[in-house]
């Protein structure tokens, strides 16, 4: 005898969906209203806040800046981030336990004294150039999902095929790429998309690194809503929607979305 | 053993670089925040001192515990009946819940908290569709309170609550709840006594991620709460960048620390301990 859900249980359910997605419906109508003024919902219909995104310097600027971070310090933390997964995985032996915590240590640790910190030695310090500063910082914020995304691909990885390639001949480099890589391509494809996000969407880390010249898109947000309240900022809020949309069609099409929830 | 062959020397080289990046641009860091605090002439406590008989900077930090703590508490209940909801829908139906729990989470904290602009300020939606019912005779101001923080907090985190204990509760199979239903457990007896006992683990995660995360917010507090509703995230910017006091925003970042890293280890600690599983 199967039990029912209680009619009580889904009218909450229910109200949750509606509080998590209407304020997002309503960000998206208000993109389109041809007033000078956020409202919702909207009095007419027009597209010219989403040409003003392109004719605001500053925002043509700063969406530049946060796609190449957003890539770049990814693909940094990938890279330094990837071997030390795979040491983790293959040498559990050889290397102390608390290692795998220390990568976790950039979530541990609040991330707006993370960018304080930073901001203090490497900016200010050091006196690393912003784009520097800001491209370290967020290759660190990404870094746990490099690894732990990773290590859990690997993790799952029987290394006893790596072994067979090399005592068959084959040089470890290639084995590596050409043998482990291409079985844990799931775990690298979710840890990037998940550190891509998380770099594109930092606010508290970026705030205290952006400088004169050089900010990125949300920080720019939150700048352009202090002093105007148009719907300019509804449609660079779409645009972002849109890029998560994208990255999720991706997921959804390589890994199926039900990772999440693991 | 010295030879790159060797196993040990070839593990640490591979997270070397990685080992560097956290050890030169958070540990030195933080630890340099830190250690500004103790550097007082006055005495090494002095600007803790000062935090603490201070009864705005005190007021700040109430108001964080108090906004993280009635978020996580709303949060859990929100969470817990959807995710239940959710963990026991039909396969379709479950994907495309977990696509509209997601979806908020994959967009931006500044995106999320700017929608709540729109609804609660003074010529926002709820105002007008309250004026239109005819509750309230003119505009209320919402914006800049406790209570648009909270709201916006909730909003921010209720999808990692949900996507943390569909997975946990989606791990209770159904024989067990109907297990205890045939052996005459009444709905709210199996419900203790069967799944909450085996969600605890998973509440705990979904709570500490919820704390943390609101205790040091930034964006949300800057946006919703403003000056008025100063919170430690926006009080340590203050301090740093508007009043380039920067013993006085260390402080600040070193409760924010010792807070969110006690409650981490409490947490875990009291996780291991109720883990039915691990016994």
């Amino acid at each position: 005898m199967k039990q029912r859900t209680h009619p009580a249980l889904i009218a909450v359910a229910l109200l949750t969906f509606v509080f998590l997605v209407g304020p997002l419906v309503i960000i998206i109508g208000t993109s389109l209203s041809d007033t000078s003024y956020l409202t919702f919902p909207p009095q007419g219909y027009t597209l010219h806040w989403y040409e003003n995104i392109f004719d605001i310097s500053a925002f043509r600027r700063t969406m530049v800046t946060s796609f190449t971070l957003a890539v770049g310090g990814t693909a940094l933390s990938m890279l330094i981030g990837i071997p030390a997964a795979y040491a983790l995985a293959r040498y559990r032996v050889e290397l102390p336990k608390f290692l795998g915590n220390v990568f976790v240590l950039p979530i541990l640790i609040p991330e707006i004294v993370m960018g304080f910190s930073l901001m203090k030695s490497v900016a200010i310090g050091a006196g690393l150039p912003i784009m520097t500063s800001l491209l370290v910082g967020h290759a660190l914020l990404v870094l746990p999902y490099c690894v732990r995304v990773t290590g859990a691909s690997l993790n799952a990885f029987d290394f006893s095929i790596e072994d067979a390639a090399v005592s068959l001949g084959c040089p470890r480099w290639k084995a590596f790429f050409t043998v482990v890589l291409p079985n844990v391509k799931a775990g690298i494809i979710a840890g990037f998309i998940l550190a891509f996000i998380t770099s594109l969407n930092d606010v508290s880390v970026s705030i205290f690194l952006t400088g004169p010249g050089v900010s990125t898109l949300p920080i720019q947000l939150l700048a352009h809503m202090e002093q105007f309240f148009d719907p300019t900022i509804a449609s660079v809020s779409v645009l972002l929607m849109f890029v998560t949309t994208a990255v999720m069609a991706i997921v959804e099409r390589t890994l199926g979305l039900t990772f999440l929830t693991k | 053993m010295s030879s790159l062959s060797s196993p040990r020397l070839r593990a640490w080289a591979l997270s070397a670089p990685a080992l560097l990046l956290v050890v030169l641009f958070l540990l030195v860091p933080v630890f340099s925040t830190l250690a500004t605090t103790f550097g007082d002439p006055e005495g090494p406590l002095a600007t803790y001192a000062t935090f603490f008989n201070s009864r705005l900077r005190m007021r700040v930090l109430w108001r964080t515990m108090e906004v993280a703590v009635i978020t996580t508490v709303i949060s859990v209940f929100i969470g817990f009946l959807t995710a239940w909801v959710v963990s026991r829908a039909p396969g379709r139906l479950k994907s495309l819940l977990i696509i509209a729990a997601v979806f908020p989470l994959l967009t931006g904290v500044v995106v999320r908290s700017f929608a709540w602009l729109i609804i609660l300020g003074k010529n926002g939606i709820l105002n007008d569709t309250l004026l239109w019912i005819g509750v309230i005779s003119e505009p209320v101001s919402m914006l800049y309170t406790e209570g648009s923080v909270i709201v916006a907090m909730v909003y921010l985190f209720v999808p990692l609550m949900i996507l943390t204990l569909v997975g946990v509760l989606e791990g209770i199979p159904q024989d067990m709840t109907d297990a205890a239903a045939s052996l005459g457990a009444r709905p709210a007896a199996a419900f203790r006594q069967v799944v909450l006992p085996m969600a605890v683990p998973g509440l705990i995660v979904g709570s500490v991620l919820v704390f943390t995360g609101s205790f040091t917010s930034y964006a949300t507090p800057q946006l919703l709460g403003g000056e008025r509703q100063m919170m430690m995230g926006t009080f340590l910017y203050q301090n740093a960048m508007v009043r380039f006091d920067w013993v006085a925003a260390s402080t600040v970042a070193a409760i924010m620390v010792v807070v969110t890293l006690t409650t981490v280890i409490l947490m875990s600690r009291l996780a291991r301990k109720l883990n039915p599983v691990a016994g």
